[in-house]
């Protein structure tokens, strides 16, 4: 008698325990059919709307992009080094771009912030320069900016996903995740990213109300002008150069920057390090 | 056995130190009796009164305008679409500065104070430049 109630007890304990473990398995399932069907609509392009605005609304709210967007699935720049003078060539672009973009302007070099700046031949291909070189060549200010580099390294080392390319092939960064750790200041071999050691508000001289500027603790670099290129504009420094610069897209045999490359001798910045940099230089 | 017809000991202590133990751990709630902050009066500027309609419709706007702009902010950095359409098929462009500040351009009468009321910190003006008729 004890015998065989213990033995039913045990027979009704082990399936109980099996429907118990089934049930997190047939939730899963559940669970993951329900998002098959609220994720479907997203995937097509359609706008993300959540449950309970589909009730009520008419018409669902959609999210797209300008008509006017400028798009391209991969951004690259010309600079065309010989239609450079002097200083006072290069000096807009610098000037365009760091007003727009709220740029500090920090009385110490060392907490220096720049977007694009200007720099000697043999510091932005070192692997290139020469002990003789063309007189021209050899103390010209060059523009030197973000490469935008199709494989880049900084994007690789964020441990926050705060750096990361776009679809339109632009390292962006997003301020809001940046955590400040500078590993893509010392992966970028091109110098390209600045960190905001201090407060950069009382160092705008003129603050461009349109666009944020960033806090203390956030690495900060050139953007490609994603925010004019959203409207159907060239980026600032394209505009001001007066036709140093050519801007395009990469991808497109026909466009205006792959013409160019075509028809020119091109180089990139240190491109023996695989970064594949979207920006180049006429010589 | 002790327990029967038990006496408690300095009783005057003991019910004086317990009438004290409650007044001060109710102290807080009797204190702040009737002193409930009123929930905020919220100014608009005559520009948002002209526009009379926001992006979504007010109640929306009340509860979740902080989902709303962080659905923003990722979408426009992060997936580089800047246009939002709402329910009534009016476009705006999703740029917290440029839309809703260049409406709502009193932070103090607008933003802070539900803000304050709800003990909420955050951190949107830090980089996003807060009005820009109101000199700071």
């Amino acid at each position: 008698m004890m015998e065989k109630s213990r033995r039913r007890f045990l027979k009704i304990a082990g399936i109980s325990a099996l429907g118990l473990g089934a049930k997190p398995v047939l939730d899963v399932f559940a669970s993951s059919e329900e998002d098959v069907v609220v994720e479907a609509p997203v995937q097509e392009g359609a706008p993300h709307v959540t449950e309970t605005e589909a009730h009520h609304a008419a018409t669902e709210p959609r999210i797209m992009r300008s008509p006017n967007a400028k798009v391209a699935p991969q951004w690259a720049m010309v600079i065309d080094t010989r239609k450079i003078q002097s200083h006072s060539d290069v000096e807009p672009m610098i000037e365009a771009c760091h007003k727009i973009h709220n740029v500090p302007h920090m009385p110490d070099k060392k907490h220096e912030i720049k977007w694009i700046w200007e720099t000697e031949f043999k510091h932005a291909f070192p692997n290139l320069a020469s002990e003789y070189m063309a007189k021209r060549v050899e103390h010209l200010g060059l523009p030197v900016l973000c490469n935008h580099c199709e494989n880049p390294p900084c994007v690789r080392v964020c441990p926050t996903k705060a750096t990361f390319k776009n679809s339109q092939g632009i390292v962006m960064m997003d301020y809001h995740r940046c955590i400040g750790c500078r590993f893509c200041m010392a992966a970028c071999p091109y110098g390209a990213r600045s960190f905001n050691f201090f407060d950069p508000k009382p160092h705008i001289e003129e603050e461009n109300k349109k666009f944020p500027t960033r806090m203390r603790g956030v690495v900060e670099k050139c953007n490609f002008c994603a925010e004019r290129l959203a409207v159907g504009q060239k980026p600032a420094c394209v505009e001001a150069s007066n036709g140093i610069m050519a801007f395009g897209n990469l991808h497109d045999p026909n466009s205006e920057v792959r013409e160019i490359i075509h028809s020119n001798y091109t180089i990139r910045r240190k491109q023996n390090l695989g970064t594949r940099p979207a920006v180049y230089y006429i010589i | 056995m002790p327990n029967k017809g038990q006496k408690l000991y300095d009783k005057d202590k003991v019910i004086a130190g317990l009438v004290i133990f409650v007044i001060l751990a109710t102290f807080p709630f009797w204190f702040n009796l009737g002193k409930a902050a009123s929930a905020p009066e919220l100014e608009l500027t005559e520009k948002a009164k002209a526009a009379e309609k926001c992006v979504r419709d007010t109640q929306y706007m009340r509860d979740e305008h902080m989902q709303l702009l962080d659905e923003w902010r990722d979408t426009v950095v992060r997936d580089a679409k800047r246009i939002y359409v709402n329910e009534r098929n009016v476009g705006y462009d999703m740029s917290l500065s440029n839309t809703c500040l260049d409406c709502h351009s009193n932070k103090a009468e607008f933003c802070d104070r539900c803000h304050d009321y709800t003990s909420v910190n955050p951190y949107c003006w830090d980089c996003h430049i807060d009005n820009p008729k109101e000199a700071k």
